[in-house]
C-alpha cells in the first residue's frame, strides 16, 4: 500500500463534452469514484459538467461545479486539503491541469500526492521530444518527427523529411490542430494554426496506409503488466482513431504480429513507469513486421473506455485501485467474481466501433475526415461475425441508415475519388462501389483498407444480391433468410430487398418477415460477455444478441419483474450525457423500488452501459425490431421510454401497437404532442397561444402566408437536400435561395413555415406530472433571445428577469397541457415570452436536456420522482419551499468549432454545441463567470474587438462597451460599431474588414498578432451568409484560439460579469454548501 | 465454388452440433477441447500436444490471416510448431474463406484439406464451450454430409501413449555451442528448440524413451507433450536417474508433470483443462505474476510433492500447480509455455534462467 495513508482524494473531471473529449470521461471518473468509495476514502470532485452521472448524489462526497483550471483547482485544494489527486480520469483537460499544478509547485506546497502514474511519466509521454528520447533509450521506434516552435523551422523540417508530412500540436487532445500537408503552402497554414493552440508543433513523415493498432496496457507498482485489449482500425493510418471504424480484437494480425506488438507495449509501459492504465498506438506495416509507435496516452482515454466496454474489464476502476498501491493480484475479475483481475480478457465475439458525425449541422464545414477528430459520438456493436457487428453498428449510428446496404442511394459523383479522399460517408461509398462492381482489389488500392474487411463487406453485398433476386417475402428461401440474419440484415433490409417496393406498407412487410422468421425458429440468441471466452461462469448480466448461435446464456423466469429502460443511443448534437444521467437515475430508482432493472443501449461512452449499473444490460440496438426481440424474451412489467431522449420516444406508437406496456404517459398522448397538427389543434382548443405556422407545398402558398405574418420566418423543410434542416429567412431573396439550395418543396415534401418573433424571451418548463397533474417543475430562462437553439442557449435557473405574471401564466398553461395530455412522467415545454404574452413553441413528453441541470440546482431529482410515478407509486410532491432558491444556476454551452475546419461559428436555430456545463453562484454574475470560464472562455487582459451588428444590437451592447472602456480595455471596432461607440463617448480604435484590403489596421492582422484577446462579432441577421467579412473574423478567432462571442445578450452578460466581479472574489463552494 | 457440405459434431453424451464443413471431408473422432486464444491457429494445430483432440476455438472468427508457407529454417519448421497438424479437427463459429496477410500463401481450409483434417464452422462454439465447461472434456466425432453417425467410432486419446506416438524416432542435433542440452521429445514444439538454440547451446534431441543418461550433457530439458503423463513411465524412470546425477533440469508442460512424477508427486486430470493465452500465474511467495500460454488437460497435485520439492508457480484463477522446483538443486519446471507460440512471450526468461544454470 501507499506510504501516506490517503483519507481524502481529489478527482479532476473533464468538463463539458467536446469533440475529442466526451462522455467516456464520465464513465472513467464514475468508476474511479466507485473504487475510492469501496476503500472508504473521502472523494472531492471538480467538474462543471452538471449533466454527468459522476456529479450526482452518491458518487463523490463533495462536488465542485467549477472550471478545471489550475486557478480553481488550487483554490479547492487549499480549502479541502486532500492527500491525493487523480489526474488520469478526466481526459486531456485534467491531465494538462495536473501537469501545470505539478510544475508550478502547487501540489508540493499542499502535500498532495499524485496517485497512479507519476507526473514525470506523464510529461515523458506528452512532450513529443521527451517521448521520442525515452523510447530511443529502449530501441523502440517512433515516427520520425521534428518538434518546432516556428513556421520557418517547420518548413525546414518538412523539406528534410520529405512530403507528405503530418503536423501535430503537442499537448492537444484528439488531434486538435493536426493534419496532413502535401506542400509548403499547406504546411504554412496548418502550422500557424497549430502554434496558436500549443507552443510546440511536430512535423513528421506520413505513414499513410499503414495499419493502425492500439493496445490498452495496465501496470501495477510491482511491475506486473497485462494488455487488456487490442484494437485495429479498419481505416488505416491517416484517419484519426476517433474518426475510424475500430474493431476489437484485431482481425488481421497473426499470432506473431499480435504478441510482437503486445510485448513492445509492455516494454514501453515499464520503461515509462506507468502505474495504472495507458494506451499504446502503433502504425504497423501491412507488408512486414515493421512498426512505429504513434503515441502513448498515460491516462484513461476514449479507447480505454471502449476497451472496457468491449471486454468487460473495468479499466478505470482497476487503474484507480492500482493508484492506491494495490497489486493486480489483489483484485478480482469483476465479471466472474472468482478469478483474478490479473489476466487478459478472451473475447468470444467481435466488437465494432463506429464514429457518429454531425457535420450536416454546420455551415461551411469540410466533410473530409483525416487526422483531426470531428465526430461527436460513437456506437459499439457486438456480434459473432464481422458482418453482423458492422451492420448493427451502421444502424446504431442513427442517421437513417439501415445497415451496410438497403439505404437511400447516396449521391456520389466520382466514386473513386470519394474512396481515395474519405468523408464521413466513406463506408457507404464502399457499398456503392461494390454494387457498381468495383473489385475488392481496386477498393483496397484506393482506400488501403485491409482486404479482409473488404471481403467481409463484400459478403453483405453478395447476400444483398441473392435477396434482390428473390421475388417477394413469400418466395424467400429460409436458409437465405437465416444467412441474411447471421450477416446482420434487419427485417427492414430483407423486406426492402425482396419486396423492391413497399407500396406504403412498410410496417406490414417488416411484420411479415418477422412472422416468417419466428414461425421457422429463426431467432436471435442472448449471449453473455464474461471476459474469459466461456471458461468460467459470469456473475454479471452484460448481454448482447446474435443470430450466430443456438442457445441463450440466460434462463428467463418470465416473472414480470423486469422494468426495461431504453437508453439514448449515440451521443450526437442535441442528445448526449444528460440523457445518460436520466437513464442511470431511472435505473437506480427502478432497482431501489424492487424491480429488476434492465437497460438497452449501445453507446460505449456512457455510464448506463456499465454492467454494474443495472441487473441486466443489453448492449444492443434500439430499433423496434431488436427492442421487440428483447421484450419477447424479458416479458417485462413495462418499458420506460421517456428518459433516453428522442430515439426511445420515437418507438412509442409502434411498441404500443405491439401491446407493450409503456410506463408513464401513453403512446397516444406522446403522438398527440409529437404530431404538429394534433398538438396545434389541442392548443387551439384550450385557447393556448402559439406562433402562427403552416405546412405548405408551394412557393406561392409560402409567399401568401408570409404576407400574413411578415418576415422573418422559420423554414423547416421535411426533406433536406444539403446543409442545415432549418433556417430563418428575413426576406424573399433569402427564402428563395434557401429553398432552392437546401430544400425541395412539393406535395411529397411539404415545408413548415413559422412566424419568427424577434426579441422575445425563451423560457423552458421542465416538469414531472402524475395523471395530468404537475408534481414538480422548474422554469428557466434563456439569456439569449429566441432564435438561438435551446441546446445552444445559456440558461438561467431560477429565472432572474422574468415578470411574476409571465411565470404565473407559464405555470397555468403548463398545467392545462399536462392535464390535456394526461401526462404521467417527465415533460418539457418551451415558451416564447414578449411582454407578458406567452406562446408555446414545443412540447416533449419526455425528459429534456435540462433535467439534470434543474434537478441538481434545485436538489430535487426529477427523474427519481418521474420514475416512481411511472412505476405507479404515489407521487411525492416536494415541499413548496424547496422551489425558493437564494442562488442561481447557469447552464452554458460548449462549442467545438476549433475542430470543425471551415464551419461558421455562429449560433442559429439549429443546434451546434457539443456539450454544456452548469455552475452555481450567489448571483447571475458569479454563475455566468464560472460557467463561461468552464467552457473555455478567458477573461481578456488587454484588448477587445467589437463588431456589434444591427443598430438594435449595438444599443444592447452599449452598456457592456462602457464597462470595458471604464475598466481600461483597449477597444478595437469595425466601421459602424466604431462610429456608434465614438458617438457615445467610448474611445475605440477603428479597424478594417478583410474586404477593405487597402486599409490599415486590418482586423485579421491584429488577431494574428495576438493583439486582441476577446472577439465580439454579432452577425447582422440570422441568415447564414457564407464567406462574408464576419465569417472570416469569426473563423480566424476560432482558428487562433481567441475567445469569440456572437450573441449580443450573452456578450453583455459575460462582459458585465467579468467587469463587475474579479475572479479572486468568486466563492469556492461545493454543491452541498448552497 | 462447390456447395458447402453440412457437418455434425456428435458428443459422447449424445449432444449434436450442426455446422458447415470447410476442411477435409472425412469423418474423424477425438477428445473435444476448447481454446480461448484469439490468435494462433497455425501454431495450435501443429502443436503436438493437441494430438488426438478436436480443437474448438471460442474466438468466433477463424482463418483471417491464412496460413504461412511450409518451410524449414535451421532444421526446424519456420512458422509451424511441428511438421504437420496434430489436432484431429478444428471447429469455429465463423470461417474466413478469404484471408489476408503478407506472410500467408493459402487459406486455412486449403491447408486442412492438404493435411486431411476436417474443419467445421457455423457452430455455436460458446454453447459448446459451456457444455464442456459444465460436463468436462468429452469425446466427440465429426461426420460430414450424409454419412451416418456410426460411420466412425468414438476415440479416446487418453487411453493411448500419445507421447510415444508423437515423439521423434531418432536422436537429432540442433544448433551449436559449448554447452550441450539434451532435449527429451515428448511432443516438442519447435519453438522450444528455437528458444534453446537461439541462446547458443547445442541441442541433442532424443526420443521420449531414450536413456539420455548415457549422453554427456550440461543440462536436461523435458518438452511438452500430449495426453496422460502416466503413459510416459519410461521417461520418468530416466528422469529419476538424471535427478540423481544432479545436472540442471528444466521441463515444460508435460515436462513439469514428468519431473513431478520423477520427484514422487502425483498427477490428475483436470475437468476441462487450461487452453488459452491468458492464464494468470503467480510465482510462489512473491508479488510477481505472469500472463501465460497454456495447453494441458492434466495437472500436478502440489500436495503430493515430497519434502525437498516445492511449488514454483500457481494458477491465480483455480489455484492449480503451474510449476515446481527443487529446494536446493538446479531442477525446475513450468506447467505453462514460456516458449509461447502461440501466446504471450512474458515468461521466455525461464530459458535464460535455465541456460544460466549450465
Amino acid at each position: 500500500m501507499t506510504e501516506v495513508k490517503i483519507k481524502k482524494v481529489l478527482l479532476l473531471g473533464s468538463g463539458a463534452l467536446k469533440i475529442g473529449e466526451a462522455g467516456e470521461f464520465d464513465y472513467s471518473g464514475s468508476q474511479a469514484l466507485k473504487a475510492m468509495k469501496e476503500e472508504g476514502i473521502e472523494t472531492v470532485l471538480i467538474n462543471p459538467n452538471i449533466a454527468t452521472v459522476q456529479t450526482s448524489d452518491g458518487f463523490a462526497d463533495k462536488i465542485y461545479f467549477l472550471p478545471v483550471t489550475p486557478y480553481f483547482v488550487e483554490k479547492v485544494i487549499e480549502k479541502e486539503r486532500p492527500q491525493g489527486i487523480l489526474l488520469a480520469f478526466g481526459g486531456q483537460t485534467a491531465l494538462n491541469c495536473g501537469v501545470e499544478l505539478y510544475q508550478s509547485g502547487v501540489l508540493e506546497k499542499y502535500g498532495v500526492q499524485v496517485l497512479g502514474t507519476p507526473v514525470q511519466a506523464i510529461m515523458d509521454t506528452e512532450d513529443r521530444e521527451l517521448f521520442v528520447k525515452k523510447l530511443d533509450e529502449i530501441d523502440v521506434k517512433t515516427i520520425k518527427s521534428e518538434a518546432v516552435e516556428s513556421v520557418d523551422a517547420a518548413l525546414d523540417a518538412a523539406s528534410a523529411l520529405g512530403y507528405p508530412v503530418i503536423v501535430r500540436a503537442a499537448y492537444a487532445l484528439g488531434g486538435l490542430g493536426s493534419g496532413f500537408c502535401d506542400n509548403e503552402e499547406e504546411l504554412r497554414i496548418l502550422v500557424e494554426k497549430a502554434l496558436s493552440f500549443s507552443p510546440q508543433v511536430l512535423v513528421e513523415k506520413s505513414l499513410k496506409g499503414w495499419k493502425e493498432v492500439e493496445y490498452e496496457v495496465v501496470r501495477d507498482r510491482y511491475d506486473n503488466c497485462i494488455t487488456v485489449c487490442n484494437m485495429e482500425n479498419l481505416d488505416p493510418l491517416g484517419i484519426h482513431t476517433g474518426e475510424s471504424i475500430v474493431v476489437a480484437p484485431s482481425q488481421t494480425l497473426s499470432n506473431e504480429d499480435y504478441h510482437y506488438l503486445r510485448k513492445l507495449a509492455i516494454k514501453i509501459i515499464r520503461h515509462i513507469g506507468i502505474v495504472g492504465e495507458c494506451n499504446v498506438q502503433y502504425a504497423f506495416d501491412p507488408q512486414s513486421m515493421d512498426y512505429r509507435v504513434i503515441e502513448v496516452n498515460a491516462r484513461l482515454s476514449r479507447s480505454s473506455a471502449l476497451a472496457s466496454k468491449a471486454t468487460g474489464y473495468p479499466l478505470a476502476f482497476v487503474a484507480a485501485k492500482l493508484g492506491l498501491g494495490y497489486g493486480l493480484f489483489d483484485l478480482r475479475n469483476s465479471v466472474t467474481k472468482e478469478t483474478s483481475a490479473f489476466f487478459e480478457p478472451a473475447l468470444d465475439y467481435i466488437v465494432v466501433k463506429i464514429p457518429r458525425w454531425d457535420l450536416g449541422k454546420f455551415h461551411g464545414v469540410r466533410r473530409e475526415i483525416g487526422s483531426s477528430m470531428k465526430s461527436v459520438g460513437e456506437v459499439m456493436a457486438i456480434g459473432r461475425t464481422f458482418e453482423e457487428a458492422i451492420q448493427k453498428g451502421l444502424r446504431m449510428i442513427g442517421q437513417g441508415m439501415h445497415g451496410f446496404v438497403g439505404n437511400h442511394e447516396l449521391k456520389v459523383g466520382d466514386v473513386e475519388k470519394a474512396l481515395r479522399e474519405p468523408t464521413d460517408k466513406r463506408i457507404f461509398v464502399i457499398a456503392q462501389a461494390m454494387q457498381q462492381g468495383l473489385s475488392v482489389e481496386k477498393i483496397h488500392e484506393l482506400t488501403k483498407i485491409d482486404r479482409w474487411f473488404l471481403h467481409k463487406l463484400h459478403h453483405i453485398i453478395d447476400t444483398e444480391n441473392e435477396l434482390d433476386q428473390t421475388e417477394g417475402i413469400k418466395n424467400l428461401d429460409l436458409s437465405l433468410l437465416r444467412k441474411a440474419k447471421e450477416e446482420g440484415f434487419s427485417d427492414f433490409q430483407i423486406a426492402k430487398l425482396v419486396e423492391k417496393d413497399f407500396n406504403g406498407k412498410v410496417e406490414e412487410k417488416i411484420g411479415e418477415v418477422r412472422q416468417l422468421r419466428k414461425s421457422n425458429g429463426i431467432l436471435p440468441v442472448v449471449k453473455q460477455i464474461d471476459t474469459l471466452g466461456g471458461e468460467f461462469p459470469a456473475q454479471t448480466n452484460y448481454l448482447y444478441l446474435t443470430y450466430n448461435g443456438s442457445e441463450n446464456d440466460i434462463k428467463y423466469l418470465h416473472d414480470g419483474r423486469s422494468v426495461v429502460v431504453l437508453g439514448s443511443g449515440a451521443y450526437r448534437i442535441g442528445s448526449s450525457v444528460e440523457f445518460d444521467w436520466c437513464s442511470v437515475n431511472a435505473l437506480m430508482t427502478v432497482k431501489k423500488e424492487g424491480w429488476r432493472s434492465v437497460m438497452i443501449n449501445y453507446n460505449p461512452e456512457t455510464v448506463s452501459t456499465d454492467y454494474d449499473m443495472c441487473d441486466r444490460l443489453y448492449f444492443d440496438e434500439l430499433t423496434y425490431e431488436r427492442v421487440m426481440d428483447i421484450l419477447e424474451l424479458e416479458n417485462p412489467h413495462g418499458v420506460i421510454l421517456s428518459v433516453g431522449g428522442q430515439i426511445p420516444n420515437n418507438l412509442a406508437t409502434r411498441l404500443d401497437k405491439a401491446g407493450v406496456n409503456i410506463l408513464g404517459t401513453s403512446a397516444k398522448s406522446i403522438d398527440n404532442a409529437e404530431d404538429r397538427h394534433k398538438f396545434s389543434a389541442m392548443l387551439d382548443e384550450h385557447g393556448i397561444d402559439q406562433p402562427r405556422w403552416r405546412e405548405l407545398t408551394s412557393l406561392d402558398d409560402i409567399n401568401k402566408f408570409i404576407e400574413e405574418v411578415g418576415f422573418p420566418v422559420l423554414v423547416r423543410p421535411s426533406y433536406v437536400l444539403s446543409g442545415a434542416a432549418m433556417n430563418v429567412c428575413s426576406n424573399h431573396e433569402e427564402l428563395e435561395r434557401f429553398l432552392k439550395l437546401a430544400a425541395n418543396v412539393s406535395k411529397q415534401h411539404p415545408v413548415v413555415v413559422t412566424e419568427f418573433i424577434q426579441h422575445a424571451k425563451e423560457i423552458e418548463m421542465d416538469a414531472v406530472a402524475d395523471k395530468g397533474e404537475i408534481i414538480a417543475y422548474a422554469i428557466s430562462e434563456h439569456i439569449e433571445f429566441a432564435g438561438v437553439h435551446s441546446g445552444d442557449a445559456t440558461i438561467q435557473f431560477p429565472p432572474q428577469k422574468l415578470y411574476v405574471e409571465t411565470m404565473r401564466r407559464i405555470k397555468k398553461v403548463s398545467s392545462q397541457i399536462a392535464k390535456a395530455l394526461n401526462i404521467s412522467g417527465p415533460f418539457n415545454i418551451q415558451y416564447l415570452a414578449k411582454n407578458n404574452d406567452i406562446k408555446v413553441i414545443e412540447c416533449n413528453l419526455r425528459a429534456s436536456r435540462s433535467f439534470p441541470f434543474v434537478s441538481k440546482v434545485l436538489k430535487i431529482n426529477f427523474i427519481d420522482i418521474a420514475t416512481k410515478i411511472m412505476l405507479g407509486l404515489p407521487a411525492e410532491r416536494p415541499h413548496k419551499n424547496a422551489f425558493d432558491l437564494d442562488y442561481v444556476g447557469i447552464k452554458a454551452s460548449q462549442f467545438s468549432f476549433s475542430r470543425l475546419q471551415g464551419a461558421d461559428p455562429v449560433l442559429g436555430v439549429d443546434m451546434s454545441s457539443t456539450g454544456e456545463v452548469g455552475c452555481i453562484g450567489v448571483d447571475t454574475d458569479e454563475a455566468i463567470l464560472k460557467s463561461m470560464l468552464s467552457v473555455g472562455y478567458r477573461i481578456p487582459k488587454h484588448a477587445v474587438l467589437l463588431s456589434t451588428g444591427s443598430p438594435k444590437q449595438k444599443i444592447d451592447m452599449l452598456d457592456a462597451a462602457h464597462k470595458l472602456f471604464n475598466k481600461g480595455y483597449k477597444i478595437y471596432a469595425t466601421g459602424g460599431t466604431h462610429q456608434f461607440l465614438t458617438e457615445n463617448g467610448i474611445g475605440a480604435t477603428k479597424v478594417y474588414w478583410p474586404s477593405q484590403k487597402e486599409m490599415e489596421p486590418q482586423a485579421l492582422d491584429l488577431l494574428h498578432d495576438k493583439e486582441i484577446d476577446l472577439v465580439v462579432n454579432i452577425p447582422k441577421n440570422l441568415t447564414s451568409t457564407e464567406l462574408t467579412n464576419g465569417y472570416k473574423i469569426r473563423r480566424a478567432a476560432i482558428d487562433l484560439n481567441i475567445p469569440l462571442l456572437t450573441n449580443a445578450r450573452l456578450a453583455s452578460a459575460f462582459i458585465e460579469a467579468f467587469t463587475s466581479l474579479p475572479v479572486d472574489e468568486i466563492e469556492i463552494k461545493s454543491w452541498d454548501e448552497y | 465454388m462447390s456447395a458447402e457440405q453440412r457437418g455434425r459434431l456428435i458428443l459422447e453424451d449424445g449432444t449434436v452440433f450442426e455446422g458447415k464443413s470447410f476442411g477435409y471431408e472425412s469423418p474423424t473422432a477425438g477428445e473435444v477441447v476448447f481454446n480461448t486464444a484469439m490468435t494462433g491457429y497455425p501454431e495450435s494445430l501443429t502443436d503436438p500436444s493437441y494430438e488426438g483432440q478436436i480443437l474448438v476455438t471460442t474466438y468466433p472468427i477463424l482463418g483471417n490471416y491464412g496460413v504461412p508457407p511450409r518451410g524449414e529454417k535451421d532444421s526446424v519448421s519456420e512458422f509451424y510448431e511441428s511438421d504437420h497438424i496434430h489436432a484431429r479437427a478444428i471447429i469455429a463459429q465463423d470461417y474466413s474463406k478469404e484471408h489476408s496477410h503478407w506472410l500467408s500463401n493459402r487459406s486455412l481450409g486449403d491447408w486442412l484439406k492438404e493435411e486431411h483434417i476436417p474443419g467445421l464452422y457455423g457452430i455455436d462454439t460458446r454453447a459448446l464451450t459451456k457444455h464442456l465447461r459444465e460436463k468436462g472434456s468429452m469425446l466427440g466425432k465429426i461426420v460430414i454430409g450424409d454419412a451416418s453417425d456410426d460411420s466412425i467410432d468414438f476415440y479416446d486419446p487418453n487411453k493411448e501413449n500419445l507421447v510415444g506416438k508423437v515423439s521423434c524416432k531418432n536422436v537429432e542435433t540442433f544448433g551449436d555451442g559449448e554447452k550441450t542440452v539434451v532435449l527429451v521429445d515428448c511432443g516438442v514444439k519447435h519453438n522450444i528448440i528455437r528458444c534453446l538454440t537461439r541462446r547458443g547451446v547445442k541441442v541433442i534431441m532424443v526420443p521420449w524413451d531414450y536413456d539420455f543418461t548415457t549422453i554427456d550433457y550440461d543440462g536436461l530439458f523435458i518438452s511438452n507433450g500430449p495426453g496422460n503423463p502416466d503413459f510416459a513411465e519410461k521417461t520418468v524412470e530416466n528422469l529419476k536417474k538424471a535427478i540423481d546425477k544432479g545436472k540442471p533440469i528444466c521441463g515444460i508442460c508435460m515436462g513439469n508433470q514428468l519431473l513431478s512424477k520423477a520427484a514422487g508427486a502425483k498427477t490428475y486430470k483436470l475437468k476441462y483443462g487450461h487452453r488459452s493465452h491468458n492464464q494468470p500465474v503467480r510465482k510462489v511467495d512473491s508479488d510477481i505474476c505472469f500472463v501465460t500460454s497454456q495447453n494441458h488437460g492434466f495437472a500436478v497435485d502440489s500436495s503430493t510433492l515430497p519434502e525437498d520439492w516445492e511449488p514454483l508457480f500457481i494458477n491465480m484463477n483455480d489455484g492449480t500447480n503451474e510449476g515446481i522446483r527443487h529446494k536446493t538443486k538446479p531442477f525446475f519446471s513450468a506447467q505453462f509455455h514460456p516458449e509461447a507460440s502461440s501466446g504471450p512471450k512474458d515468461t521466455e526468461f525461464l530459458f535464460d534462467d535455465f541456460i544460466s544454470l549450465l
